[in-house]
């Protein structure tokens, strides 16, 4: 991570008494953020909507799992916007390349596997800083994006496919994206917080040179976590077009935000080593149900940005708020 | 465990190679842009004739700009990510003051764009040191919170060109009297650069910036006020992109709640590829404004040839990666010149 | 010059009043008690030495009297007034001056800089005045009788010249008292006299020198009354004169050594580890020697000279440039820790809170994060199977602690490094490398560690043990090798070991012919 490392602080209580309670609040923000909805519009707890919450978080939501391990292991990823833009716009020029539609998919995800490969290399093979690495592949990848389409836009309305994008799951009010991130985010759950695996994760983010000597292979679970990254942002990516049914080069410009802000605000810690997925995905329920209340109130898009923007700071903010106000008591109390 | 075990240990007080190749770093910027300068001349014989001094100079101008705050910023081992969003609302605010108090003198734009930008600057840099929170979050948070204040300013309308005053309109555009192809505005950016470059070399608090971003930890021991450091930067980087503001409507004169977006990738590209380490702990003023001169010369080329007009964050990007990617291999090479260069000991 | 007291005169002289005094200071971290009673008292004009083993305290109450730790409790007085330093800025004004055992410079800034930061030589205009900076920065080389350019980056320095600055810092100024933390552990035996020098000029211009080493001899040709400390707390403070390496030993250890060196003769079995040629390039070179079931080998020599550089490279954290590794005759690949594990190597290493825990993680955890993939049932973990190996373990090592699932960071020192043992005699290892076993920690378990390592070799496993501290080297080894400037210099039997022949092969002080 960035900044200045400090003077270590004291011990802390349990890592998951700290969880716990950041789980719990979650919890008391979503019955909060369900109130507010219900009071927004009469429509919030109808079933179209409740699909529709589904709907517009589903591309953000799938990114947010293998980014939640990213930060987990004490690193960022903030190209996955720009790689969900980059697929998205690689879908349309394949397409209008005349690529028959599965093979379109094929070469998006095997771009978003290179994606990820490189930032995953920079990151662990010449051990560059992620952020640095990451701030420059969001510029590549949107940039790339822009050289294939230019402004121009190519349109999927044809394509029957599409449906995925807007029609629920036969005989459910789910979208296709919710369901698809309840079974990932299942299988993440199931491989960070009970494999051999997922503990190694937890170790290299809280001590990566103790995990090294546990001889965990710290570079290896680092490269493969950007690799899967970049795979799933561009599988994002697919959904994105398909939900649209154009292919754009700007498609989901500014969604990092929204996707690290779902991270820590799920819990995750900044410095790496803590944090679930039961809170990522209270994170996602919270957030969703949040920005359709504040749509319909017609709030703008970018005024819901200040929203998210400050969640994102709170989620960095609380943890560290008690041991910044004590030092702030010792620094006043030894000045008088 | 030393201190300077992650640049290995080591040996003999001799400088290698690698360590010279990093410090004539604005020299291979300046020899960059001559020979993306001659190549393209050589692809386009057209291209001396078509590159204009002041379309480079104006173009870059900005960026460079916002880049020396940033060099700031990443010395002391932070960034900045909401120069972008800070010169928008800095842009709009100023034009919206001049149109509601047309006979204000100018310079009140310009005092008015600086403290609209050091404000939003000190609240990230008191939210950064006071909470030890990494800045990456913190001004990642401001890009898109300053964004949608300004939106909700604005909302939806924008600043006309007749609205702002002639005089401050002219340093946009026009050129120094008697002096061709130097506009107004690069001079201001070069005289900022230059003030810049020399106090960050020559007055002890900025020395701290330096000595803070190379050794956090030694800094604290040495008793140096990290935390006061740190926010003085963050102020600069965001009175810089407030400067940046004003800068900008004098230039495009007429701005509504997108100027300045995107630019944080230019910025920090433009920085990166100037020679600061993305580390921190070392870097000029000079080679980031250089390195933005550089960002601006190869879109120019690209253009020149023909290519598309959309290769601006490409390029950014790319070289950012090349440049950061340069810079550890050469460290790699020096730590390991000094770590076999000891010999066998006798 | 004011008129200094002769401090030789008696163990407390009462001519003059202290000019600084540490009354009962004591300091906790979490659940660690780091000091419990740190008193020291230095009078104006006297070396003092601050004696003790690692984990006595010694370190905690340098970062107390350098204003980076605040005391919990306890007084400092300075000129006989009660001071408290709200951080290093305030204890550097107050004049005491620091040199840090493991130095603490900016590599990106020059010599001159790193010498006077944040207190620059100005000239108008409040701007630093480089010209003078390096002309003062030289001045003080030459009073070192060391020339380094001060206008070189710090970066690239060796560990010798990093050491020379950060000595450099400290007297650039005039500090009323310097703190040297084991400052000669790097310096060859030249440069340590030029420093020694240069500690009696301050002493003789009024300056208060405290002065750690673990280099008793030092302490002899040095100071004149010495502090000795044990487990976080003062023992006695004596005139130089009235001790002896024995009973300062004594002293620092408080039992008889025979109990806390608990040895077993035993035989030899075959070769488990054998090294050959082994070679990292500007780090060690050419270091060949083998490890028998049933001994304990200690790898000696100074700080610096390349034994925890030779241990990474065998379990495979560092890359070998040249030479072999063979556990049980079958070679070890090249940097993978994972293939030296599975041949029953271990790596206890030398530092605990960065490489050899998690601190931030649960006990148990800990235990079984080196044991995971045999805890594993369909690629889930057993968390059942792994309570019961943390609870197996931690009873046969008596930890004391709290909850299982406490993190190991609420742990003291000694219990630290049980978690650290459990973690790899849970895999059941056939060589262990320990690396400084007993640094830190209480001399109770310190005992306790030493009793462990004498039982497992017992029961038939080979330990490669690296020591700063001569008696565990000399009370627990089979044989000795020592390594100097990367070389393996020296083998000493059992027999033939004793402090000095260590330390003469280790300071290259005498041609001892190589193994």
């Amino acid at each position: 991570m960035t900044a200045a490392t400090y003077e270590g602080t004291a011990a802390a209580p349990p890592a998951w008494r700290n969880l716990l309670r950041w789980e719990t609040g979650l919890v008391v923000v979503l019955v909060a953020v369900l109130l507010y909805g219900q009071q927004s519009s009469a429509n919030f707890f109808t079933t179209t909507n409740i699909f529709f919450i589904g709907l517009n978080m589903g591309e953000i939501a799938i990114m947010a799992l293998p980014l939640t391990l990213i930060v987990i292991v004490g690193e960022i990823d903030l190209s996955v916007a720009s790689m969900l833009g980059l697929s998205s716009t690689m879908m349309g020029y394949f397409y209008a390349h005349h690529w028959p539609i599965a093979l379109c998919m094929l070469g998006v995800l095997a771009i978003g596997l290179a994606g990820g490969a490189l930032n995953g290399w920079l990151v662990t093979g010449l051990g560059l800083p992620s952020i640095a690495v990451t701030i420059g592949t969001l510029a590549l990848y949107r940039g790339l994006a822009e050289i294939f389409l230019k402004d121009q836009s190519v349109s999927w309305a044809s394509v029957k496919l599409t449906h995925i994008g807007t029609k629920p799951v036969s005989g459910t009010e789910l979208s296709w994206a919710t369901l698809i991130f309840l079974v990932l985010a299942l299988v993440y759950g199931v491989v960070l917080h009970a494999t051999a695996v997922g503990r190694s994760m937890y170790a290299i983010g809280l001590q990566s040179e103790a995990a090294r000597f546990a001889g965990i292979r710290v570079k290896r679970i680092k490269f493969q976590l950007f690799v899967l990254s970049g795979l799933v942002c561009s599988f994002a990516g697919i959904l994105w077009t398909l939900r649209f049914a154009t292919s754009r080069y700007d498609a989901g410009t500014g969604l990092e935000l929204n996707v690290v802000a779902i991270v820590l605000f799920g819990g995750v810690s900044i410095f790496g080593g803590k944090g679930s997925i039961f809170g990522v995905l209270l994170a996602v329920v919270i957030f969703g149900c949040l920005q359709t209340a504040l749509t319909l109130q017609n709030v703008d898009a970018q005024v819901q940005n200040v929203v998210t923007g400050g969640l994102l700071l709170l989620s960095v903010i609380i943890p560290s708020g008690a041991e910044a106000w004590r030092r702030l008591k010792t620094r006043l109390g030894t000045r008088t | 465990m030393t201190v300077l075990a992650d640049r290995p240990a080591a040996a003999v007080p001799r400088v290698g190679r690698g360590q010279a190749l990093l410090r004539a770093r604005e020299l291979g910027i300046c020899l960059a842009i001559i020979l993306v300068f001659g190549l393209t001349t050589l692809k386009n014989s057209g291209f001396a004739g078509v590159l204009s001094v002041e379309q480079l100079l104006t173009g870059s101008a900005l960026i460079a700009l916002l880049a020396v705050g940033e060099t700031m910023v990443i010395v002391t081992r932070n960034v900045d990510l909401s120069v972008g969003s800070v010169l928008g609302l800095s842009a709009y605010l100023v034009g919206d003051f001049f149109k509601h108090n047309p006979h204000a003198p100018i310079l009140l734009g310009f005092v008015i764009g600086i403290g609209i930008g050091a404000l939003v600057g000190a609240v990230n840099g008191v939210v950064t040191t006071f909470f030890r929170v990494p800045s990456l979050v913190v001004t990642l948070a401001a890009l898109y919170i300053v964004r949608g204040i300004l939106a909700v300013i604005v909302n939806g309308r924008r600043i006309e060109s007749d609205s702002i005053p002639d005089a401050f309109q002219k340093i946009g555009y026009e050129n120094v009297p008697g002096i061709d192809r130097l506009p107004w505005l690069a001079v201001l950016v070069i005289v900022v650069v230059a003030i810049a470059a020399y106090t960050m070399k020559s007055f002890r608090w900025a020395r701290d910036i330096y000595a803070i971003g190379s050794n956090p930890e030694a800094a604290a021991l040495a008793g140096l006020p990290v935390a006061r450091r740190v926010f003085t930067a963050f102020v600069i980087s965001g009175a810089l992109a407030g400067l940046g503001g004003a800068l900008f409507l004098a230039e495009f004169a007429t701005v509504d709640n997108t100027g300045g977006t995107g630019y944080e990738l230019l910025v920090v590209s433009a920085v990166v590829v100037g020679g600061v380490a993305i580390f921190g702990g070392s870097g000029t003023a000079f080679g980031a404004a250089l390195g933005a001169v550089l960002l601006n010369m190869i879109n120019q080329a690209l253009g020149a040839l023909g290519v598309s007009s959309f290769w601006t964050n490409a390029v950014a990007g790319g070289l950012l990666l090349l440049a950061i990617a340069f810079d550890r291999w050469v460290g790699l090479r020096v730590a390991r010149s000094l770590r076999t260069g000891r010999g066998a000991p006798a | 010059m004011t008129t200094a007291p002769d401090p030789i005169d008696s163990a407390e002289p009462t001519s003059a009043a202290p000019l600084l005094e540490l009354v009962q200071a004591a300091k906790s971290f979490g659940a660690v008690k780091a000091l419990e009673d740190g008193s020291v008292t230095l009078y104006a004009g006297e070396a003092h030495a601050l004696l003790g083993e690692n984990g006595a305290g010694k370190s905690t109450l340098v970062k107390i009297l350098a204003g980076v730790h605040q005391p919990d409790a306890g007084q400092l007085l300075l000129d006989g007034q009660p001071v408290t330093f709200s951080g290093p800025s305030a204890s550097r004004a107050a004049g005491i001056s620091i040199i840090y055992q493991e130095p603490t410079l900016f590599p990106d800034l020059t010599v001159a800089e790193n010498i006077f930061v944040g207190r620059q030589p100005l000239k108008g205009g409040r701007r630093v005045n480089p010209d003078e900076m390096n002309r003062r920065a030289r001045e003080v080389f030459a009073r070192l009788g060391v020339f380094i350019e001060p206008s070189r980056p710090a970066r690239g320095l060796s560990v010798a010249d990093q050491q020379i600055v950060e000595i450099a810092k400290a007297i650039a100024f005039d500090a009323r008292v310097i703190v040297m933390d084991e400052p000669t552990a790097a310096l060859t035996l030249v440069e340590v006299d030029r420093l020694f020098e240069v500690a009696r000029t301050l002493c003789a211009e009024g300056a208060a020198v405290l002065f750690i080493s673990h280099r008793l001899e030092e302490v002899f040709a040095l100071c004149q009354r010495a502090t000795i400390m044990r487990d976080g707390r003062f023992v006695r403070t004596a005139l130089v004169a009235d001790l002896t390496i024995d009973n300062i030993i004594r002293s620092m250890v408080g039992r008889d050594l025979a109990s806390l060196f608990p040895k077993t003769e035993t035989e030899p079995g075959e070769t488990l580890l054998d090294v050959e040629h082994l070679t990292r390039e500007g780090v060690f070179y050419d270091v060949s020697f083998s490890v028998r079931r049933g001994e304990i080998v200690a790898l000696a020599g100074l700080v610096g000279a390349g034994r925890t550089e030779v241990a990474s490279a065998i379990f495979g954290i560092d890359r070998r440039d040249a030479g072999t590794v063979r556990v049980n005759g079958v070679e070890l690949p090249n940097g993978s820790p994972r293939a030296a594990m599975a041949a029953g190597v271990a790596l206890v290493p030398e530092d605990r809170r960065q490489q050899g825990l998690v601190m931030d993680m649960a006990i148990d955890h800990n235990i079984a994060l080196a044991s995971l993939a045999s805890l594993q049932e369909y690629g889930l973990i057993r968390r059942v199977r792994e309570q019961v190996l943390a609870a197996d373990w931690a009873t046969r090592l008596q930890l004391k602690y709290g909850r299982v699932r406490n993190t190991v960071s609420t742990l003291s020192g000694g219990n630290q490094q049980k978690v650290v043992l459990a973690k790899w005699l849970a895999r059941r290892p056939q060589i262990l490398i320990i690396d400084e076993p007993t640094r830190g920690i209480d001399v109770g378990t310190k005992a306790e560690v030493h009793r462990l390592l004498d039982e497992l070799v017992g029961q038939g496993m080979g330990i490669l043990m690296i020591s700063s501290e001569l008696p565990e080297v000399l009370g627990m080894a089979d044989r000795v090798l020592v390594i100097r400037e990367g070389r393996l210099v020296a083998e000493i039997a059992r027999a033939d070991a004793d402090e000095d022949s260590i330390m003469r092969a280790a300071t290259g002080q005498l041609a001892v012919t190589p193994a």
